[in-house]
């Protein structure tokens, strides 16, 4: 095992160990025993994980292995898919959120979304972020409003670069930009949970490592889970890593432990490149 | 000689130029050992063929155009032709008999005189046929040598034959364009010669339209002419009340095919829709004119409306909007359907109900789409011609009141061809006049529309 131990991935990730001794209080969302189907198919198979809001939890495996499926049943984002059902249970703040009587559009309010390709509304800056705070009634008067897009602005490490053209279209900005308007858009509705998926894999590396940094701001305040393809990402960003193969989750533990110490043989050969 | 034979004669000789040459070609092949040529056989085959029919067609194409005028020259050189009247029907009538004769088509003549025609246009008529179709055996083989000497191993048959079919695609496209470029020239002749008559500021501005048919060029009453009350009804029945009718229900039913209706439910509804698009405009007038019109004239007597018309604006203006709806929804749908699945998961993912996310990402984003399908719809219903016809009324007349009648400028075309005025009145030519100004108005319209579509694709890939 030492040539995993002292490769650069592994290095890396120690990093996270600095955060080894924080205190965590309950988990954020526990999921246990979850299947998702798309239509006979069984694309996730029985998997057990608890999100906390003092980690980044990030999702790595090779493409196909379920990852993106998963995430999207954390905030019900596949009941837009017709085919695809969800079993076991996921809970947020002890809530099962596949229960009857559970609001999607209050959970979705409450676990927000960031998505692989920037998507901004074909609106103005201001209103691309306003839209949340908007629709769920958040704020009452314009000042209020202003208040919000400003400081989820400045959370999302954008206000410097826009706040002299809020008006312009949100699709003008830079690719970059552009994510991170979509990740202050999520701010804006003050979710508990945010969940990324591969939120990097369309943008340059300048604008990644913004991203990534921002991340780093944000934990602590939101529950955040990422699905990323790089590995690098993973072990720079996250607390938590989960190897996800064929629709199983292989293991799930320290982000440290996961690029220098794994326990199963299949994460192994992912983190050293035999295959993935 | 007939066009048929001379036709089958010169694709029989491009035939027979094809064979030759792809054998002479194969023959390279085997002289070379079986070593490549520069094209295969076949296309040396089509570019002799090629030299050979279209050089002749075009020779046949020009002949028939001459002929004619030789054929006639000769006949009226003969002497039996000096009996001839000199102008008028007449004239006219005598040769056009001798000639039925002379080609087999009438047994014999009407009018005596006209026998004695008939020699000359035989002999006319063989002499030019046989001109003709020795010059076209001669193009033949003339193209056809041309082409045979050219063959070579190292000919490359390929490149030119290729050049040959761009001729024939780029001819194939022109010929719409042409058209359309005829069309347009028609039209601006008959509209100049109406304006010589009627001063176009009066016939833009003037408010009193009542054409008469009796009058010839030469006192043409120009103030009769002022269409402003007939691009009224038509701006207010294919417009106002049309898309008040059209935009809301195929914005709606576009929204619901798209975003709500279950996949089975939209296979048979979407279908369904569109056979409104084919069903002929004359049933919609049908409709309009026996069953829409007495109903809203009924209704508007019960609620105590003075003489209300039985060619009421609102029943014509109520039909073609049910008629333009599955434009509107078509492209509605369209545009709807572009905007990315990831705009609609954007929101979705902000907690947005699926009605929030339809009012306030999807329809605003598919807007110049749908603006665009809206503008497609009112040039359609504009230029509509037979719910018009039908449904509303001769009257023009100028009003804000949906159940007075009132007329349009298609139905005036109309009724201002089809009447009993003489080709060159000012009432006829009025016609032309209106079509025109249609036709501009259409193609503003479609200009317009089919930018603001290529803008909006261009947006979205």
């Amino acid at each position: 095992m030492a040539e995993i131990a002292d490769s650069p991935l592994a290095n890396q990730a120690k990093k996270s160990l600095e955060h080894e001794n924080i205190e965590t209080g309950e988990p954020k969302m526990r999921a246990r025993d979850v299947d998702v189907y798309y239509g006979q198919k069984k694309a996730i198979d029985s998997v057990d994980i608890d999100v906390y809001t003092e980690f980044v939890t990030a999702f790595i495996g090779p493409s196909g292995c379920g990852k993106s499926t998963f995430l999207r049943a954390l905030n019900r984002m596949n009941d837009t898919i017709p085919s695809a059902r969800v079993t076991g249970t996921i809970e947020l703040d002890g809530e099962d959120i596949y229960a009857s009587g559970m609001d999607v559009v209050q959970l979705r309010a409450r676990v927000g979304m960031v998505f692989q390709k920037p998507n901004p509304f074909p609106k103005s800056i201001y209103d691309n972020i306003a839209y949340g705070p908007k629709i769920h009634g958040l704020a009452e008067a314009k000042p209020d409003l202003d208040n919000i897009v400003e400081k989820s602005l400045r959370r999302a490490g954008l206000w410097e670069e826009v706040k002299d053209r809020l008006a312009d279209s949100g699709t003008a900005l830079s690719g970059g930009q552009q994510q991170r308007l979509c990740i202050a858009r999520a701010i804006a509705v003050d979710p508990e949970v945010i969940l990324m998926d591969e939120p990097c894999s369309a943008l340059d590396p300048i604008a990644t490592a913004k991203i990534e940094e921002l991340i780093d701001e944000l934990r602590g305040r939101y529950g955040i889970v990422i699905v990323t393809h790089s590995m690098q990402q993973a072990a720079r960003v996250s607390q938590r890593t989960a190897f996800f193969h064929l629709g199983n989750l292989v293991e799930y533990g320290h982000t440290s432990d996961i690029f220098t110490n794994p326990v199963e043989k299949r994460t192994q050969d992912y983190i050293t490149g035999r295959y993935g | 000689m007939s066009a048929s034979t001379l036709i089958l004669l010169v694709l029989g000789l491009g035939l027979a130029g094809w064979l030759v040459a792809r054998s002479r070609a194969a023959m390279f092949r085997r002289a070379n050992d079986g070593k490549r040529i520069a094209s295969l056989p076949n296309y040396h085959a089509w570019y002799a063929a090629l030299w050979i029919v279209v050089p002749t067609l075009l020779f046949a194409l020009v002949w028939s155009q001459i002929a004619d005028n030789l054929v006639i020259q000769h006949v009226l050189a003969s002497p039996a032709a000096a009996d001839l009247p000199a102008f008028g029907m007449q004239r006219q009538t005598m040769l056009a008999e001798a000639r039925a004769v002379a080609t087999g088509a009438a047994s014999g003549v009407f009018n005596p005189a006209a026998a004695d025609l008939v020699e000359p246009f035989e002999e006319a008529l063989t002499r030019y046929n046989i001109i003709g179709m020795v010059v076209t055996l001669l193009i033949a083989l003339a193209g056809g040598a041309w082409a045979f000497l050219r063959l070579k191993p190292d000919f490359r048959a390929h490149t030119r034959v290729e050049r040959a079919v761009l001729s024939l695609l780029l001819i194939a496209s022109l010929v719409a364009i042409l058209t359309t470029l005829g069309i347009v020239a028609s039209l601006v002749f008959e509209t100049v010669r109406f304006f010589g008559m009627v001063n176009p500021i009066d016939f833009l501005t003037g408010v009193n339209w009542s054409p008469n048919p009796m009058t010839d060029g030469s006192n043409p009453d120009p103030e009769r002419y002022g269409a402003v009350p007939l691009f009224w009804g038509t701006f207010f029945i294919g417009v106002v009340i049309a898309m008040i009718v059209a935009i809301p229900m195929g914005m709606m039913s576009a929204i619901y095919l798209n975003q709500y209706a279950a996949p089975r439910v939209r296979t048979w509804l979407k279908p369904a829709l569109e056979v409104l698009a084919g069903v002929p405009t004359v049933v919609y007038g049908y409709f309009a004119a026996l069953t829409i019109a007495p109903a809203i004239r009924d209704i508007a007597m019960s609620l105590g409306v003075q003489n209300p018309s039985s060619e009421s604006a609102l029943a014509a203006g109520l039909v073609m909007g049910v008629m333009i709806i599955p434009f509107v929804s078509s492209m509605a749908d369209d545009s709807i359907a572009a905007v990315p699945q990831a705009m609609k998961d954007g929101s979705l993912a902000m907690g947005a109900t699926q009605n929030e996310t339809i009012k306030r990402v999807l329809v605003p984003a598919a807007l110049p789409g749908i603006v665009a399908g809206i503008m497609l719809a009112i040039s359609r219903a504009i230029g509509e011609t037979m719910i018009v016809v039908m449904a509303a009324s001769a009257t023009a007349r100028l009003s804000a009141n949906p159940l007075e009648a009132m007329t349009t400028v298609t139905y005036q075309i109309v009724a201002n061809l089809t009447g009993e005025a003489s080709m060159d009145s000012a009432s006829t030519l009025a016609a032309f006049a209106l079509g025109f100004v249609l036709f501009l108005v259409t193609l503003v319209l479609n200009i317009i529309a089919l930018r603001i579509v290529k803008r909006f694709r261009e947006a979205y890939e």
